[in-house]
């Protein structure tokens, strides 16, 4: 692989087995002194653009942990993180800032703005990049909306919507950008296992069709089918 | 419409009886400052009512005379000295006292200013005075100040109806015989006029050789300035030479020194600012935490802290725009009640406007920077 790229960096007919994250030894520790407690140990792992990559392992693990990094929610400590290209490890405010605008994050909670419609939720993510005019982006986010199978629900508060639509509001927030990762966090455990499904297929289906690379933490066993690689975290390493 | 989603505008939007409660609460510290600076303003006003009518292009009066309060009379021999100026017209002078009024219904007595004019020489400007000042020639006749107080008993009325009107000055008959209009401030209720012959007689310790006011009309094109420092070099120190601004200054500058009115006053802006705060910000403060899952997230997508400060402090200063408008009228509101109570010159001006304005912008922008510490614990990492 790393020949490959190597003997290959103009032309590209390995545009799809490119790694945007990279992991080479990874250790993280939370806490300080002699409550300081290693949560991280020798983390590698690549992942090329496109994969659909599920990440499993017993509660406590560090699943979280490696996915906040990966988001650039957290600064990175120790070993070397590279995420589309970007050293995490010593990144500044700024450049984590701007790493985050490249990634769509899904969350247990929808984290939807109460205070704001799914449409107007949805333009927020658009907001960050150049999404054209007011009404280019309204059009954008309504055709995401739609996407989702939420069209009819645009100018609904969060408050009118169930689970299972909020959370497909969320992911249409987290894809409207085309970002080129999209990092997602047991984003099925509040739905119903019919909604769960839905919810996990229409991402797949929607990460394919923008050729994004997903990482998805589950405990769910029942969704692992959609998944190219499954990885297993336990005691915070790979298995 | 908008490129931005005006985020600020739609959260306070979003709960109506929240948005309610914080603008009663912003408007109620405003009309508190309002009110406040208001009284402040309009007793210092009033206290200068009398002096800014004086009709004069200079004053003379005894470097003593600080307020109304404490009348310090002057050599008249002083005022006849400035006539040796060339560009002195003409000199008169006024005689000022308390007085002892009895309210002809209740038989109560109560302290009123008055102000002992010649009939005939300028004194006031007052339209009254003006156009028929003869009646105020006979001796024992006084003229009422429409505006004071009603507790002196209802004279222009009766003035108005029966032409004149016995009352009780100083524990002598006097007529009233006609009204004019001054207004009350918080050195007296209410004001009389009278000859400098009735004044006399009515205050029999004073020396009429001894007044309390000396009024300069200058020749048309004298320059009031230089013919002020030539007279202030000629007479001696037992006397100043003033402009009626400086004089009315005087009496403003007592009423500020004495401090009681400005701290009262100043106490009741500053509670009404510190009332303000606390609410903006306590509004504000819940606003970040219930929804610190939200601005995390926004975090998370990849919005700056920089960004977050400043919804909220647009929210901040929206509140204030938004409490600032009720504020303002009930204000007004309260203004004209209180001009109809008491009489005060009492009313909006620009001025106060603006600087409760401002101190509301202050007061939420100060709460909205406290509120932004609180942002702080919106960490991305913690809403997986
Ligand atoms: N902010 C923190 N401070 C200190 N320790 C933490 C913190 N966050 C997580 N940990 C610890 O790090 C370890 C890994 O936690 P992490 O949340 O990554 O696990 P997880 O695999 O996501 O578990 P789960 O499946 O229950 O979500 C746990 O032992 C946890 O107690
Ligand atoms: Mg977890």
């Amino acid at each position: 692989m790393f020949m490959q790229t190597l003997s290959s960096p103009q032309v590209n007919p390995t545009a799809q087995r490119q790694p945007v994250i990279v992991a080479n030894h990874l250790n993280h520790y939370f806490g300080q002194g002699s409550l300081r407690k290693q949560v991280l140990f020798e983390i590698n792992l690549e992942i090329q653009t496109g994969e659909i990559v599920i990440m499993t392992g017993p509660s406590g693990s560090g699943k979280t942990t490696l996915l906040t990094l990966m988001g650039g929610l957290r600064s990175a400590q120790e070993g070397s993180l590279k995420i589309l290209g970007q050293e995490i490890c010593g990144a500044t405010q700024r450049q984590l800032t701007q790493l985050r605008q490249q990634i769509g994050y899904i969350f247990q909670a929808h984290n939807l703005m109460s205070f704001l419609t799914a449409r107007q939720n949805v333009r927020m993510a658009l907001e960050l990049h150049d999404g054209g005019s007011a009404q280019a982006m309204d059009a954008k986010a309504l055709a995401m909306l739609e996407a989702v199978g939420l069209g009819h629900r645009a100018d609904y508060y969060p408050e009118n919507l169930s689970g299972g639509q909020k959370q497909r509001v969320a992911i249409a927030r987290a894809l409207i950008s085309h970002p080129k990762i999209v990092l997602a966090d047991e984003p099925t455990a509040a739905l119903d296992k019919k909604s769960g499904r839905d919810v996990v297929e229409l991402m797949q289906k929607l990460a394919k069709e923008q050729g994004c690379t997903i990482l998805l933490v589950t405990h769910d066993n029942r969704i692992l089918d959609i998944a190219d690689r499954i990885i297993y975290m336990e005691d915070g390493r790979l298995k | 419409m908008a490129r931005k989603t005006p985020v600020a505008w739609l959260q306070l939007m979003k709960e109506k009886t929240r948005l309610l409660v914080a603008i009663a609460g912003i408007g109620f510290a405003d009309m508190l400052m309002f009110v406040q600076l208001g009284f402040q303003d309009s007793l210092y006003d009033s206290a200068t009512v009398p002096h800014r009518l004086l009709q004069a292009d200079l004053v003379i009066t005894n470097p003593q005379f600080k307020s109304l309060t404490s009348i310090q009379s002057f050599n008249r021999e002083r005022l006849y000295q400035t006539l040796s100026d060339d560009a002195v017209q003409s000199v008169s002078s006024i005689y000022i006292g308390m007085g002892d009024w009895k309210n002809p219904d209740t038989r109560l007595v109560r302290s009123i200013l008055v102000w002992g004019v010649e009939p005939g020489a300028p004194s006031f400007r007052l339209p009254e005075l003006s156009q028929n000042a003869d009646s105020l020639k006979l001796l024992n006749q006084v003229w009422f100040d429409q505006a004071g107080r009603p507790e002196y008993g209802a004279i222009p009325a009766l003035v108005q109806q029966q032409g004149s009107f016995e009352a009780e000055l100083n524990r002598q008959t006097v007529r009233a015989v006609g009204l004019f209009t001054m207004g009350s401030s918080f050195v007296a209720d209410g004001n009389v006029l009278t000859s400098d012959s009735t004044f006399l007689k009515l205050y029999p310790d004073r020396k009429p050789e001894q007044p309390d006011v000396g009024l300069i009309q200058l020749k048309p094109n004298a320059d009031r300035q230089q013919v002020q420092t030539r007279l202030k070099a000629l007479l001696p120190p037992d006397v100043t030479v003033l402009t009626v601004e400086e004089f009315a200054a005087v009496e403003k500058h007592y009423w500020e020194s004495q401090g009681t009115i400005g701290f009262i006053f100043g106490m009741g802006v500053f509670v009404g600012f510190v009332v303000g705060t606390v609410i903006v910000y306590q509004i504000l403060y819940t606003d970040v935490a219930n929804h610190l899952p939200e601005y995390a997230t926004l975090k998370a997508m990849g919005y700056d802290n920089r960004y977050l400060i400043g919804v909220l402090l647009q929210e901040a200063l929206l509140l204030a725009v938004l409490g600032y408008i009720p504020g303002f009228a009930v204000a007004i509101g309260l203004y004209h009640l209180t001009h109809a109570a008491t009489l005060l010159p009492i009313g909006m001006t620009m001025n106060r406007a603006i600087i409760v304005f401002l101190l509301t912008i202050l007061m939420c922008g100060a709460s909205g920077a406290i509120a932004t510490r609180k942002l702080r614990s919106a960490d991305p990492a913690d809403i997986f």
